[in-house]
Order: structure tokens, then sequence, then C-alpha cells
């Protein structure tokens, strides 16, 4: 059995407008030590997902173990080896930084010195030294969520669940984040966030679930996933709105699915990509179209998010 | 429980306790005006009703104090509600019940904290009532008695609320439902008005309403009775028995119905 594993997660909320089937079949398996990225649309479960692990939520259906131990009947002992942080910062309004997180110190059964070691220790890792001792009621968004984070490693956990952590983070914060947790990961942390910067996932993550309406539609390395939506791709960009429609119009001609319009960039997998950029720019040149920007690359993770989680009616 | 893991619920409880008096402290906004609405409440009531209703056997100042101090308790309770209510839609007890400590220690937390208010506002009230010209006619034991009966009672009556603030988990929602609940209690009792005053159901109701219980239990400690006879129905016949006795139930009933909502509400 995985370190964390999670078989048919059902999960539906009850609202005034009817049932909301949040998790529908949802499964994971996640080895000790490895970081996971889930991503998924805004509504695809991520954070049900994670209530669900970290004992907050209760599954209408399926199972889950973290270590092992059964989230719904052993919740205590699941509680003692992880360290969660929600997607909005949920610090004590009315204390300050560091007496929120001694607070958490204090409820990991921690001795009081060691409580205040750690704050002071973590304060400093999160860059909030300065704002540390005014209430948080009167902090930034970004610096509330920072003491959140820091919440969730106050005392070392082995597993770590953290719900869209570098949201609202600016690129330096986000920067520091990404070393402490490295620096857990080292030691053998197994993590779970959530994320919706792909390159993060990309950069960050062995291994990537991507989610929609609560099921698994995809699962590997990124690398896997960019495979998945093909090999290289022709991208051109016009000078002018009006000339798009005759240039895609060409481009499709060459490749009849697959072809996708955005702004003034035509996409398109091919399976000769640099001929038919060829092709494609002499196509441009005879009919006096002026061509911006023109290239081969890679897929993305955005390409491969874009793909797999692509619903009918939805652009 | 172990002995291991009673001292850590008793540090969970002794924690979260202390973080809850830090926020009223550093929201003396609460605090305050549950001091000065009593303070208001004697003012008025003495001045409204001083002339009006007579006591047999006493004055009314010395009769309304007893009844004040009751209400007061009655009231204050709903901060215990509104402050669980509002800790659960922040998201901050969710923060808690994601860490390995005891759930209960929440709870019990919440209603120690706002002890701690009912205690600020006895002592606002005891001067006010002094400057009006209210008298103890007894010991310094009989007062304290008669503080640690209305302790007792806020207290009871806290975990009413904390259930309610628990399942409403909204601090508007609760609100506005622990009204509909104090209100009644602390105005159909024998606070403001003697017990005569009222007719029918209306005062069966009275009789065995708990604040009333505790108006006549605080009433006879402090030493303003009258000489008024007692209404012949146990709870007032026996009235300290009977304080004790609803506090307990209530305490017991609504501390059980708090943990069920919060396991059960919360984890929906
Ligand atoms: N408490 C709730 N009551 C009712 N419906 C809910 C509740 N929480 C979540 N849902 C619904 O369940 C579905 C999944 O929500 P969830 O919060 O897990 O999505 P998410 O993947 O975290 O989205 P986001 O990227 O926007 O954070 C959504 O359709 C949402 O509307
Ligand atoms: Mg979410």
């Amino acid at each position: 059995m995985s370190f964390i594993d999670a078989q048919e997660l059902r999960k539906i909320y009850q609202t005034r407008s009817g049932p909301v089937r949040a998790l529908d079949g949802l499964s994971l398996d996640i080895e000790q030590g490895q970081v996971v990225a889930l991503l998924g649309p805004n509504g695809a479960g991520k954070t049900t997902t994670v209530k669900i692990l970290t004992t907050l939520a209760r599954p209408d259906g399926g199972s889950a173990r973290v270590a092992g131990h059964d989230v719904v009947r052993d919740a205590a002992a699941v509680r003692r080896l992880i360290g969660a942080s929600g997607q909005y910062a949920a610090v004590d309004e009315d204390l300050t930084g560091r007496e929120n997180l001694e607070l958490v110190g204090r409820l990991y059964q921690l001795g009081r010195r060691e409580a205040r070691r750690r704050a002071a220790e973590l304060l400093e890792q999160f860059q909030l030294a300065e704002s540390a001792d005014r209430p948080v009621r009167g902090l930034s968004g970004g610096q509330r969520r920072r003491i959140d984070l820091a919440g969730a490693l106050v005392v070392d956990p082995p597993v770590l669940f953290l719900d869209e952590p570098t949201t609202g983070l600016d690129p330096s914060a986000r920067a520091a984040l990404w070393d402490v947790i490295r620096e857990r990961v080292h030691a053998g942390v197994t993590l779970l966030l959530t994320t919706q910067y792909l390159e993060e996932a990309d950069r960050l993550a062995d291994r990537i679930f991507v989610i929609d309406r609560g099921r698994v539609l995809a699962t590997g390395t990124a690398d896997d996933l960019k495979a998945r939506v093909g090999g290289l791709r022709v991208e051109v960009t016009v000078a002018n709105d009006d000339d798009l429609p005759r240039l895609s119009d060409a481009v499709a001609a060459l490749t009849p699915n697959d072809t996708v319009v955005h702004d003034r960039t035509i996409t398109a997998a091919l399976p000769d990509p640099a001929g038919a950029l060829l092709r494609i720019i002499r196509c441009a040149q005879d009919a006096g179209v002026e061509l911006h920007d023109a290239g081969v690359r890679r897929p993305t993770l955005d390409d491969a998010f874009l793909a797999l989680t692509r619903r009918e009616g939805v652009a | 429980m172990s002995s291991n893991s009673v001292s850590g619920w008793l540090g969970d409880v002794a924690a979260l306790t202390r973080r809850n008096i830090l926020g009223l402290r550093r929201s003396p906004e609460v605090v305050m005006f549950s001091i000065m609405q009593p303070v208001l409440f004697v003012l008025m009531f003495n001045a409204v009703y001083g002339g009006a209703v007579a006591i047999q056997g006493g004055d009314y100042t010395n009769f309304l104090m007893a009844g004040i101090f009751a209400q007061t308790m009655v009231f204050s309770s709903l901060i215990s509600g509104i402050t669980m209510a509002e800790d659960i839609s922040k998201g901050i007890v969710d923060r808690f019940r994601s860490l390995p400590m005891h759930p209960s220690a929440i709870l019990v937390a919440r209603s120690l904290a706002d002890l701690l208010v009912g205690v600020c506002s006895i002592v606002g009230m005891l001067i006010t009532g002094l400057i009006v010209g209210w008298r103890w006619n007894g010991g310094l034991g009989a007062l304290l008695a008669g503080i640690g009966m209305l302790l007792l009672f806020a207290w009871a009556l806290s975990w009413l609320m904390i259930a309610l603030g628990t399942f409403l988990s909204g601090s508007q929602a609760t609100q506005g439902a622990g009204m509909l609940i104090v209100m009644p209690l602390s105005f159909l009792s024998n606070a403001f008005v003697p017990i005569e005053s009222f007719r029918g159901w209306l005062r069966v109701f009275v009789e065995w309403n708990p604040v009333s219980a505790l108006v006549q239990c605080v009433r006879g400690l402090f030493g303003n009775l009258g000489t008024a006879p007692v209404p012949q129905v146990w709870p007032l016949l026996h009235p300290a028995p009977a304080t004790i006795g609803y506090a307990v139930i209530a305490a017991a009933l609504f501390g059980a119905a708090a943990q069920a909502a919060f396991r059960h509400r919360l984890s929906r």
C-alpha cells in the first residue's frame, strides 16, 4: 500500500440548489518522500481532497490512509503525522504572528520554551521578523499567508499538505517558501500540494495528478503529461488581427485537427514541425501577412493541462 | 484517558484559554460593552420602576440588584456562542482540528475564558450598585457565595450558547438565535418585578424558569428578599439546590450537545 493512499473517494455536498458532487471516485497513491501536485480547474475538488486527507472532512464513500492510518477511524494518529495549511489563511487576527505560532506549537504538545524557540526560527525563515509582534489583523494578505504556512511546519511533520501555498505571495516570499520546503523534502518529507501555477508544479513535483469534476484525469511526471499532448508544436503570431483568419485557414489545411487560436497566436501540433513552419512562413509571405513571431516549441504543462481539462461548452 | 493524555488535555485547555483571553483583551469593546450594559440597566430600571414597583418589606434598588446580576450572566453567555461561531467561520477551528490536540479542549477553553468576562461585569455592577444605594445584608461569605452561584450559572448557560454557535457556525445567526433564548429567560422571571405580577401560564413559566431560581437564591444570599411570601413551588422554596441542579443539568446536556455538534457539523 502507498504511503498516502486514497481509494474511490466520494464527497457530496448538500446545497440549497441540490447535491454537488465534489469528489466522484477519486483515487491517489503517493509514495513516501514524493512531492506531488494536484492540478485542476476551479471547483475540481482539490481542496475537498486535502480536507479529507487532513481529517477535516469526512468522505461519503471510499477510504483514505495516511502512513497506514485511516483518516476517519484513526484521525488522531493522522493528525500527529501531518502539517497542513488550507487554501485560506486561518490565523487568529487578535494574536500576533509569534503568538499564533507559539499556540500551534503548544497544541502540538511542545514545551513552552521549545514552542517559543520554534516560532522565532520560523518567523526568521519566512522573513516575518519585523511584523512578528503586531496583531495579525493589521498585516497584509501575503504576511498572513506566510504565518499560516509557517504553522504547518512547526514540528517538522513527516507529511505536509499545502493547499495553494504560493497564492498571494510575492516572488521573493515564494522563493523563500520553496527554499524552506525543499529543505524538508531533502529530509524525506512527503508533500502534497495544490497550485494554479503550473510552472511551479513542473519544477517541483515528482508526480502530478490532473483532476477535474472530482476524478483523476491523468497522472504522471510533468514530462509524461506533456508527452501525452503530442510532440513539438508550431506557433505563429500575426501582427494584425485582420490577417488571422487567412493564416489560420492555411495552417488548418496542413493539419486538420489540433489547431488552437488564441489572441493573435496560432498553435498547432504537426508531424514535421520544422518543415511545417517553413511552409507557413512562405504562405504568409505570399499572402502578404506580416508575422510578429514564429517558431517551434515544446509543449508546456499548460498545453497538457488545457488539453486534458478542456470541457465541452467551455473554451 | 491515560494520565499523559489528561495532562495533554489540560495543556491544550490552558493554551487555548490563554489565547481566548488575549483575544478578549485585544478586542476590549466586547468586554467593555458587556460591563456597560448592566450598568445602564441598573440605572435605567432603578429610575423607571424604582417608584412604581412596591417591594414588601424592602426597597426596589435592593430588590433589583440580584435580578440585574442574573440577567447580565445570561446575556454574557451569548459572547461564548458568538466567538465560537466566529472561530468556526474564520477557519480557525479547522486549523486547530488538524493538530494533534483534544477537540473538546476548544470548547472547554471557550467556556472558561468567558467566565472572565462574567467576573469583570460583576465587579462593574458591584460598584454601580453601591453608588446607587444598594446594600447587601449579610456577611462577605454570603456575598461571595452569591457571586459563585452567578458564575456557575453563567458557565452552564455558556454551554448552551457554545452548542448553538457550533451548530449554526455563523456569528450573526448565533446572535439572533441566542437573543431569542436570553430575552424570555431573563425578562420572564422574577429579576425585575416580583413574581406576583405574572398570571396564568406565564406565572408557571416564571416559577420554573431557572433564572428565577438563580435570582431567588442570590437575592436570599444578598439579604435582599424583603418579607414577601415565597411562591409555593419547589425551585423557589429551595433555590440553592435548584440553581445548582439546573446548572449541572444544563452543563451536562448542552456540553454533550456542543460536542456532538462539533463532531458532526464540522466534518461534513
Ligand atoms: N462547503 C461546501 N458546500 C457546498 N459545496 C461545496 C463546498 N465546498 C466545496 N463545494 C463544491 O465542491 C466542488 C469542489 O470544490 P473544491 O473547493 O474542492 O474545489 P478546488 O479544486 O479546491 O477549487 P479552487 O481551485 O477554486 O480552490 C465545487 O463544485 C464546490 O462548489
Ligand atoms: Mg481549492
